[in-house]
């Protein structure tokens, strides 16, 4: 059977929730390994959730929220943005693919954009191979990739 | 132990088709921690909602899982449900099986295996919620409108008249806006200012309206109920309780020669003008850009030039010290109705918004190429010609007039791809005006449909065509040039196939409607969200039009998409209607979804309190028993707190969470997906 990649996606409930729903709502088909975690805001994703979905089996991280200046916090996606700009670093560090966290905007109005990321991202993750997080397997107590 | 109840609902066929619901709930039966999963044709009817209602009694729930649509859509629904069955609402989640998954996919294995997996996250989510309470606050019964044109006035008026008290803010010197602006309108024919003026002056009236002309929105904090709004007023060198509209400094004024905006550049004024007659307030403002006075000071001259004004005035109101001023207002809604303005074809475009203008058209510098505003001023009896429609150029009468309808709009090469909507049916009145005041003139209509739904529009439309005697042709304009005195109009007709080479007197463009240049900007400080082209979201497009996603603000007129006066009127009415039934309770009831800190564990770093976009963290001493201070922990204010989670992910020791959102739930979620 063809890998069927297992992705994950921290959104906003404001903006990307809901231009995925709108997604929905306009019957936009696309691709169905992603599963959505809904929080308040992307100020709210702890680097930690991603690093635990990792370690939980997921091969690939979405990561999206309301545009800059369209927060509906006012200010959550800045620190979001910071914290992953930072991230990034620790990701290849610990062994991870950076190219497995796709970080987004995706405003409320942007179902299409939505689809979009979604069948990118799992077309990226698909071609990256799975994910074997399960740490210390190389013995360097890092995570590991196939890729 | 947790005893989770799972509903899975068909939706009937949005879900079912795609989803296998019994095979969703099946697989959930032997879910640990589940001891009951049904689904059923449609949970939120009247029979899904009591089937839900008898199985927290009979199997003594401890939690439930709706997989169903958004919870954007039906989470209250079942909450509410849930709390008639006597358990705590916030021990129900949805499962959103409908928007996120069988909408999106077709094939049937993958869509009930893809529903299986969402919801077993929600009941491992579940399994980790807390009973919470709803939070009470008071409600501030005063309301904000932003923008006092007829939308602004409606809701204002509507406001008032339900006894709420209002805050009016109008950014320019007075209120009335666009529709001050028009000659007559259609489908009537009504004359405009005719039915504006007069409500304009009862906001002025209106024992309950504060009316703060000349001023914008500065600052916006607080929330639902309890909002604090910093209003700049604007300096007019006037002081407002000495002027008493005599309109002696604007006679005196010797500068004469300032374009007028209002007239939309066709007529001059003075430096110091009220914007029309009837302006309310009828208060001057010194445009100090233009004024001798202040010209002379900026190139650095310290004697005091002109005055003019102020000697004119005979009770001493011309201030030119004045400043800007600040107040600060307190108010439980806001009502943001700023309204539109019109695309221009120029080659300046503002950035970011991803426009371009129209070179085939030369960019707006062909003279007796006219907007539609332009046009309304033309043909106002109170506008620069007396109602004389006249070339700009020469002053001569036109003999044909070419109208061409979306320019701009439904044109996604220029950026725009909305139908602008009102084009059709005001073009059709010009076509009228202009046939009422010159006879033997030919009126000529560029157009890609006419769209006239509306009552009475296409009756309107018809007569402009059958009576009136104005040609429609349809198709584009391909371009526009000045040959001699006329402008030379290149187009094609598309229904009898023939390309057109008119000699028109006078153009006149149906540009598009945009939202205001600011408006991005003041949904910042509102944190309310605009669409790609910077109108501003409603929380539903259907159900909810008047609301915003932000608890307590509320949407009216064009400010949200194009609208016509009608339309316009009708939002500030629901808005109100809105605002009063949010002020028609004693209390406020508040989602309980706030951070709270753990105070044992708080070591008192205070980053929370750097981040916190909404200054809801504070600090508390925590003293031992004699008294002594034992340290200094973060507290939330469970009022202003929002519930971002920004405090939660940056908190190093993870000792303050947001209720509904803890670690240990959203864990449990990654841990079941």
């Amino acid at each position: 059977m063809a890998f069927q990649p297992k992705i994950t996606a921290f959104v906003c409930n404001w903006c990307t929730y809901t231009g995925a729903d709108l997604a929905g709502t306009s019957r936009l088909q696309m691709a169905p390994e992603v599963r959505i975690i809904r929080l308040p805001c992307t100020g709210r994703i702890d680097p930690l959730f991603v690093i635990k979905a990792f370690e939980r089996g997921a091969d690939g991280v979405i990561v999206s929220g309301c545009h800059p200046a369209d927060c509906h916090y006012n200010s959550g996606n800045y620190h979001a943005r910071r914290r992953f700009a930072i991230f990034r670093d620790l990701l290849d560090f610990v062994g991870l693919d950076p190219r497995r966290v796709i970080f987004s905007w995706v405003s409320a109005s942007e179902g299409g954009k939505w689809r979009d990321i979604v069948d990118s991202a799992a077309a990226t993750i698909r071609e990256l191979g799975p994910c074997r997080a399960d740490t210390g397997d190389e013995g360097r107590g890092r995570l590991a990739c196939a890729s | 132990m947790a005893r989770i109840g799972v509903f899975v609902c068909h939706c009937g066929e949005n879900i079912g088709r795609t989803v296998d619901a019994s095979s969703v709930a099946e697989a959930l039966r032997s879910h640990p921690g589940v001891v009951h999963a049904e689904d059923y044709r449609y949970m939120c009817s009247d029979p899904g909602q009591t089937l839900v209602r008898e199985a927290i009694a009979a199997n003594r729930l401890t939690g439930v899982v709706v997989a169903a649509c958004s919870p954007h859509m039906h989470e209250r629904t079942f909450r509410k449900v849930v709390a008639a069955a006597g358990l705590n609402p916030f021990l129900c989640e949805m499962a959103n099986i409908r928007e996120q998954c069988s909408w999106i996919h077709e094939d049937r294995e993958q869509a009930t295996g893809k529903a299986i997996a969402i919801t077993r996250a929600l009941v491992e989510k579940v399994k980790a919620n807390t009973p919470l309470e709803t939070i009470r606050i008071p409600i501030e019964r005063r309301a904000l409108v932003i923008g006092g044109g007829i939308a602004g006035i409606q809701a204002a008026l509507d406001l008032a008249d339900g006894g709420a008290e209002v805050v009016l803010v109008e950014k320019e010197s007075s209120i009335g806006g666009h529709m001050s602006q028009l000659s007559e309108t259609f489908p009537t024919l009504d004359c405009s200012q005719c039915i504006l003026t007069p409500r304009m002056v009862e906001v002025a009236q209106h024992p309950r309206i504060r009316l703060y002309a000349y001023s914008e929105v500065e600052e916006v904090s607080g929330y639902i109920g309890n909002f604090e709004v910093k209003v700049r007023r604007k300096a007019r060198s006037v002081n407002e309780t000495l002027c008493n509209g005599c309109g002696a400094c604007t006679q005196a004024c010797p500068n004469r020669k300032v374009p007028n905006e209002f007239e939309c550049g066709l007529g001059k004024r003075p430096a110091i003008s009220v914007p029309f007659p009837q302006a309310v307030p009828n208060m001057p403002v010194l445009d100090r850009e233009r004024c001798a006075r202040f010209m002379a000071i900026r190139k650095g001259i310290t004697k005091a030039v002109c005055g003019k004004c102020a000697e004119a005035c005979t009770r001493g109101a011309i201030d030119f010290a004045q400043e800007d001023r600040f107040v600060t207002e307190k108010v439980g809604a806001i009502i943001i109705a700023t309204g539109y303005q019109l695309y221009s074809i120029g080659k300046e475009q503002p950035e970011g918004e991803g426009l371009s203008g129209y070179g085939e058209y030369g960019y707006g510098q062909v003279p007796d190429v006219i907007d539609g505003l332009q046009f309304e001023r033309l043909a106002s009896a109170s506008g620069p010609t007396g109602g004389r429609i006249v070339r700009p150029s020469d002053g001569r009468v036109p003999k044909r007039v070419v109208f061409l309808q979306c320019v701009g709009s439904r044109d996604p090469s220029r950026g725009i791809p909305y139908c602008s909507k009102i084009c059709c049916m005001y073009v059709a009145k010009h076509v009228m005006l202009y046939r009422h005041k010159v006879h033997d003139g030919e009126a000529v209509v560029f157009y890609m449909d006419v769209r006239a739904a509306g009552k009475g529009y296409d009756e309107f439309t018809r007569r402009a065509i059958e009576e009136e005697g104005a040609i429609y042709r349809r198709g584009r304009v391909a371009r526009l040039w000045r040959d001699g005195d006329v402008v030379k109009v290149q187009g094609f007709d598309t229904l009898s196939g023939e390309p057109l080479l008119l000699d028109a007197d006078l153009v006149v463009l149906a540009t598009a409607v945009r939202p205001q240049p600011g408006i991005r900007a003041l949904a910042q400080k509102l944190s309310v969200s605009c669409d790609q082209h910077g109108f501003i979201n409603e929380a539903h497009p259907k159900l909810r039009p008047v609301e915003t996603n932000t608890a307590g603000i509320f949407v009216a007129g064009a400010c949200q998409a194009p609208r016509d006066i009608p339309e316009s009127v009708a939002m500030g009415s629901a808005a109100a209607a809105k605002v009063l039934g949010l002020f028609s309770k004693a209390e406020l009831e508040r989602e309980p979804t706030v951070a709270r800190v753990d105070a044992a564990h708080c070591a008192g770093c205070f980053l929370c309190e750097r981040v916190c976009p909404y200054g809801a963290v504070g600090r508390r001493e925590v003293r031992d028993r004699a008294g002594r201070l034992v340290k200094v922990v973060a507290e939330v204010n469970p009022g202003v707190c929002q519930g971002c989670g920004t405090c939660q992910a940056t908190c190093p020791g993870k000792h303050v969470e947001v209720q509904g959102f803890t670690d240990q739930q959203i864990y449990a979620e990654i841990a079941a997906l």
